[in-house]
């Protein structure tokens, strides 16, 4: 806490805000921050592992009595609201359309439109991903921006910082590789499996995700299971093995490059008036792979910023760093 | 295939159900895989294959990786069998 407002004193931005408030920081005297003196001897590597029963330690229901009968109140209210919202449900199921009429008020003239002149219009076979990358690109985009800021925001609150001198943030860290320690490393069975399936899995997604606008799939699914490939012989091989192809760095430029890719090439309807139908790309002959104008192009950025995402959620989450 | 899709939903209201009453929380995650996976048949029946891959990919797949290491974070496993393996 204090390394980083003192860094944050030292940056340009502090001292433009110590200039600008005329030098009073908010901050000062008013947060009492006390951090207890950690020594190695209070430090107990065990109580990691030692099981915390949560329902004990944090709620005494045993002792304490109005905690025990708010707890039977909690209980029967949590019933009776179940029950009232299945009965609500279930009531409003039954002023639903039934299920595949043609009458029902989806067959309107946007799927008409969609599935009438899609295949010319987009030139993908697959006119599922013709929508979500061409009439919809924009939606998708949104969709890949809010996944990389969901990563970032998991780096803010689990990423461990290398350089922390903060003594409560060097025993969370310790205790996080001490976490490490008892998970199986080397597991016989999981790499033999993983040989076998990893490549098969990264294949498979690329597959996905360049014949996205050709056969089911596309650049969300296909990165999914890359990412889950990832996992998978991160698993079974270890933090080593992996950092040698993906490292924050990796992850940075991967996002990054896929996000202003995307940006780029969607940019164009700003000009034209958000009216991106008139497009001069040439769309080829649909059912080629190299067809339908931008969507490989995008599907392919928005697979790579999803596998990054699966992957870096799942380090942040076990590690606390890449 | 009406057999099938029947016997498919009320494997999903069985799921379901039986996510809410167990008590221990690795059990629920993993029927809930099931559950995902169910789900996916079920988006491949009604013709939607789009679905029925980032339904596999995504919520067996990932979500469920995702929850397994939150659990362990938390020491949430809870039992017996799990302290000893830990320690082992």
């Amino acid at each position: 806490m204090s390394r980083i407002r003192d860094n944050y004193k030292s940056s340009p931005a502090g001292r433009f805000e110590a200039w600008y408030k005329d030098g009073y920081d908010p901050m000062d005297d008013r947060m009492d921050i006390h951090i207890p003196a950690q020594t190695e001897e209070d430090y107990d590597p065990t109580d990691v592992i030692a099981g915390l029963d949560l329902e004990d330690t944090v709620y005494d229901r045993t002792a304490n009595k109005a905690l025990r009968i708010s707890g039977y109140i909690y209980k029967i209210l949590s019933v009776v609201l179940c029950v009232v919202m299945i009965g609500v449900l279930i009531w409003m199921v039954q002023y639903l359309p039934a299920f595949g009429q043609p009458d029902n008020p989806v067959n309107n003239e946007v799927s008409a439109r969609y599935i009438g002149s899609g295949v010319q219009e987009t030139g993908a076979i697959n006119f599922v991903t013709g929508m979500i990358l061409d009439y919809r690109a924009f939606d998708t985009f949104g969709e890949s921006c809010v996944l990389f800021i969901a990563t970032i925001c998991v780096q803010i609150l689990l990423r461990y910082d290398e350089g922390e001198k903060d003594p409560e943030n060097v025993r969370r860290r310790h205790q996080a590789a001490t976490d490490r320690l008892f998970e199986p490393k080397n597991d016989i069975i999981l790499q033999k499996v993983s040989v076998v399936l990893v490549p098969l899995l990264f294949i498979f997604g690329i597959y996905i995700i360049l014949n996205g606008h050709l056969s089911p799939g596309g650049g969300f699914s296909g990165g999914a299971v890359i990412g889950a490939g990832l996992i998978l012989y991160l698993c079974s091989y270890g933090y080593s093995k992996t950092e040698r192809f993906f490292t924050i760095r990796t992850f940075r430029i991967i996002s990054l490059a896929a996000l202003i890719t995307y940006c780029l090439a969607k940019s164009y309807s700003f000009y034209t008036g958000a009216n991106h139908l008139e497009s001069h790309i040439p769309l080829g002959t649909p059912g080629a792979i190299l067809s339908s104008g931008l969507i490989l192009v995008l599907n392919i950025c928005v697979g790579s910023v999803v596998a990054c995402t699966m992957y870096a959620f799942y380090t942040l989450f076990r590690k606390g760093d890449f | 295939m009406k057999i099938f899709e029947t016997f498919l939903l009320i494997g999903l209201i069985i799921c379901a159900l039986s996510v809410m009453f167990t008590r221990r929380m690795l059990t629920a995650i993993v029927i809930y895989m099931s559950y995902s996976l169910i789900m996916c048949v079920i988006w491949i029946i009604l013709q939607s294959p789009d679905l029925a891959i980032t339904e596999a990919a995504v919520g067996a797949g990932v979500t469920s990786i995702l929850f397994f290491v939150t659990l362990k974070k938390i020491n949430g496993f809870g039992g017996e069998s799990d302290n000893e393996q830990d320690q082992g």
